[in-house]
């Protein structure tokens, strides 16, 4: 005995078919705070060498912020990207590829983006 | 309509019989209006940014190895072409910031009466000149005085 059930496994709501839709909005508004922090950084940075960008990003409330500034907009960014690729892609196995790709270069540059905050906190 | 219409390659549409109804006006058919401008906009600004993203990577990548490897990253950032893409950017940024709020708010219910829409487009114009301004104002500043 089958029911309906079976054709809608997996394409439905299911509470989770506004994941991408309330992702970005989640994301966008956590930018807002990090974002403003970030490009105030920036302007306090402007003209600084090595060793004092080191010593700004070693302080642990920055690297926290950093880490988290870098990760949540990288997010923001796959998700903005993705919707460009499924609009503007016709020929299906490109925008499969480009999809593909999207994930796999954000996910690569955030946890580089990441890594890197980290490796200099922990830094000697 | 006739067949010139269809799209020229990987269409998913050109085998249905239904494509032949009449289309809807595309793109340039439409007066320009602020409404369509900063939904434009923001796209735009949003793949500006993403581009922007990138060097973001790099420079914190470069921070951490240090060396020769920060000094390459400083020079293509402190490059005329370099200052000209963050100009750039903090546009694209101030930009998608302030009319990312004003989707935030649409999400919220508020602001979709037409005079409300314009009026709030024209801030985010406003906000992005001014923040920009200041911005590179004081990051100009900084760079004369410590240099």
């Amino acid at each position: 005995m089958q029911t309906p059930m079976k054709r809608v496994r997996g394409l439905g709501s299911a509470k989770s078919g506004t994941e991408h839709f309330w992702m970005q909005r989640l994301t966008a508004l956590a930018l807002i705070p990090l974002g403003l922090w970030f490009v105030y950084s920036i302007v306090t940075l402007a003209g600084a060498d090595h060793d004092s960008v080191v010593a700004w990003m070693r302080h642990p409330v920055r690297a926290t912020l950093l880490a988290l500034f870098a990760a949540t907009a990288f997010y923001h960014s796959k998700l903005g990207l993705q919707v460009v690729f499924e609009d503007y892609v016709h020929t299906g196995w490109l925008k499969f590829t480009a999809l593909i790709l999207n994930n796999f270069i954000h996910v690569l540059l955030g946890a580089a983006a990441v890594i890197s905050v980290l490796r200099v906190a922990f830094g000697d | 309509m006739t067949a010139s219409n269809k799209p020229a390659s990987g269409g998913y549409q050109t085998d249905s019989p239904r494509f032949d109804r009449p289309l809807s006006p595309h793109l340039q058919v439409y007066r320009w209006q602020i409404t369509m401008l900063t939904s434009i906009l923001h796209r735009a600004t949003g793949i500006v940014l993403s581009v922007g993203a990138l060097l973001l990577t790099c420079w914190l990548v470069a921070v951490a190895i240090g060396g020769e490897h920060y000094a390459r990253v400083a020079a293509i950032i402190t490059h005329p072409a370099g200052q000209a893409f963050l100009f750039l950017w903090s546009i694209a940024f101030f930009y998608h910031f302030a009319n990312g709020i004003r989707h935030l708010l649409w999400d919220a219910g508020w602001g979709f009466e037409i005079k409300r829409m314009y009026a709030s487009g024209y801030t985010v114009f406003a906000f992005v000149v001014a923040a920009t301004a200041i911005t590179w104002w004081l990051a100009w500043d900084k760079i004369g005085g410590g240099a």
